[in-house]
């Protein structure tokens, strides 16, 4: 494997007050790659991939151990500031979320807390990240009207143009198509093709075939713990475990 | 068909209910107006009173009313938000925090005469406002706090979590995301405590008696250390102070017909503000 790692779990275990949630995480996440999570509902898919950019910090007494590296840089450390690793960061959430602001607003977001004023460069950034994310010609002549009356397929790219503009170096998808249509599923499919070449990707989805089609790199979990991680090609054709092959061709799960 | 009885049954309860609802309501408004429409005229709402209270006009009273709501929601308005974010937004949830919002609900209930004699004991005496425009906006600050907090909290709480995780995402603190997002879309329903808030010390009485209210002043008041007339206070004082009780009763129905339409106008007011605000976006 001569990809290069950009993040890195080590013996990451996380407990939701008393209940452990996942167990003896060890991950590598490599650049320009997409990272896929499967798992039966319920596995920790979510809570992994929250504690990627320090999202879980949002639930009370939850608790993590272990280390997580983004370039080699603990992002639990102390001294780290959380707002900057969620610059650095992004994630896309199962639902579509946009603010109840105009869809310019919407992009612009990371942008006006980050103290950006240069109204150019907002203008500039905002176009940009919505032709990143393909939603550009839909939307273009009706930026200031409110991103609540786009259909879902529309609100979630929104939601990823959202995320682009604070041009993250990691960007966190959790099953960002599940509510979605497959037409608008598939745009996003091909979105995050595209994405991979300046970005690094993990995403969480329950579509086997989705992860075979997308993904570089695909991680089986079940009940919190870590079956098999290895390239995607190997897991859909040649899985190292018993249990991992009857998940993917749909024995259980 | 047992079933479709019974329905029928229900719905035309509840339909009865809210007839007489609706007859009570209609049966004030029709009675203040036949007894105070009279004495409305443009003179009784531009002069201040003359020949002893049985003539001329109540315009310091409308003023004072004025006055003193203004002040109560300009005083409880950002300390009550403030409260509310800071419960809902930024405290740890334990019992101590549960035991603040207890009481706070139990302060709703007291009743206004006690924050009156507060308003006394401290405004007026201890920190020497005297009876004052100030002292009454304080108390009257003071007595709808609890609503005012109540309905923030209210409306923050409303709030889809799922808006404070996008920004939060974002890379937003948490000030941030109160400020930009959590804020403007709990805003229509801050802005229905504050209208329900207004209703409430724009008629109360209690509460001015002893730190605000006077009976009778010659002209307007000059600072916020001046004594106010107000229009519930009006009221009160005609029907049971009046000199000549026979041309005084139908000016305190005037002031109730004023007082009435005033509150009537602030809620319509703030209602059509809170459409605005909820069409904007959604
Ligand atoms: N806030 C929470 N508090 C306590 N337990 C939680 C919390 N969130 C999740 N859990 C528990 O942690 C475990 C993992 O949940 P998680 O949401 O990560 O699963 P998932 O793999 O994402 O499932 P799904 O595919 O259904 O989204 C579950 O047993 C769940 O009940
Ligand atoms: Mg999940």
């Amino acid at each position: 494997m001569a990809d290069k790692i950009r993040m890195k779990l080590e013996n990451v275990n996380f407990f939701y007050a008393d209940t452990q949630a996942l167990y003896e995480i060890n991950l590598d996440i490599y650049q320009n790659k997409v990272t896929a999570i499967i798992g039966p509902s319920g596995c920790g898919k979510s809570t992994l991939i929250k504690l990627l950019n320090r999202m879980n910090e949002l639930i009370p007494n939850a608790r993590c151990e272990g280390n997580i590296y983004l370039d080699g840089h603990d992002i639990y450390d102390p001294k780290v500031d959380v707002v900057d690793v969620r610059r650095r960061i992004g994630m896309v959430f199962q639902k579509p979320n946009p603010f109840p602001k105009s869809i310019f607003d919407n992009v612009a977001y990371g942008l006006y807390i980050n103290g950006v004023k240069d109204r150019h460069y907002i203008n500039y950034k905002v176009e940009k990240s919505l032709k990143d994310a393909t939603l550009w010609k839909e939307v273009s002549d009706r930026l200031h009207s409110s991103a609540l009356q786009l259909s879902g397929g529309q609100q979630q790219r929104l939601c990823i143009a959202r995320t682009l503009a604070v041009e993250p170096e990691v960007v966190l998808m959790d099953e960002p198509a599940s509510a979605l249509d497959p037409t608008s599923t598939a745009k996003i499919e091909e979105l995050i093709q595209e994405l991979k070449e300046k970005y690094t990707i993990v995403i969480v989805t329950h579509n086997m075939q989705q992860a075979a089609r997308i993904s570089d790199y695909t991680l089986f979990l079940m009940l919190g713990k870590m079956i098999e991680y290895d390239v995607t090609n190997k897991i859909f054709t040649n899985p190292s475990k018993k249990i991992t092959e009857d998940y993917i061709t749909g024995r259980f799960g | 068909m047992k079933r479709g009885i019974s329905q029928r049954l229900g719905f035309f309860s509840l339909f009865l209910c809210m007839l007489v609802t609706l007859f009570f309501l209609g049966a004030i408004i029709y009675f203040i107006t036949a007894r105070g429409v009279s004495a409305i005229s443009w003179e009784f709402l531009t002069q201040v009173p003359k020949k002893a209270m049985t003539a001329g006009g109540v315009a310091p009273a409308i003023l004072g009313t004025f006055y003193l709501t203004l002040g109560a929601v300009v005083f409880s308005l950002p300390l009550g938000v403030a409260c509310a974010i800071y419960l809902c937004e930024y405290s740890p949830k334990n019992y101590v925090v549960n035991l603040i919002r207890i009481s706070i609900n139990n302060l709703a209930g007291v009743p206004s005469v006690v924050f009156g004699l507060f308003g006394l004991a401290v405004f007026v005496k201890f920190l020497d406002f005297g009876v004052s425009i100030l002292s009454g906006c304080l108390t009257l600050g003071i007595m709808i706090l609890p609503n005012i907090i109540s309905a923030s909290q209210e409306a923050l709480l409303a709030v889809p979590q799922s808006y404070r995780e996008a920004s939060f995402a974002l890379g937003a603190t948490r000030w941030e995301t109160i400020k930009r997002v959590v804020l403007p879309s709990s805003l229509s329903g801050i802005l229905t405590g504050v209208i329900l808030s207004i209703g409430r010390v724009a008629g109360e009485t209690a509460p001015i008696l002893f730190t605000a209210a006077t009976f009778y002043m010659r002209g307007y008041p000059n600072s916020i250390f001046s004594e106010v007339m107000a229009l519930p206070y009006h009221i009160y004082a005609l029907m049971t102070e009046g000199t000549h009780p026979q041309q005084q009763r139908h000016i305190a129905y005037g002031c109730a017909m004023v007082l009435l339409i005033l509150v009537l106008m602030v809620s319509t007011l703030a209602i059509i503000i809170r459409q605005k605000q909820r069409s904007k976006y959604g």
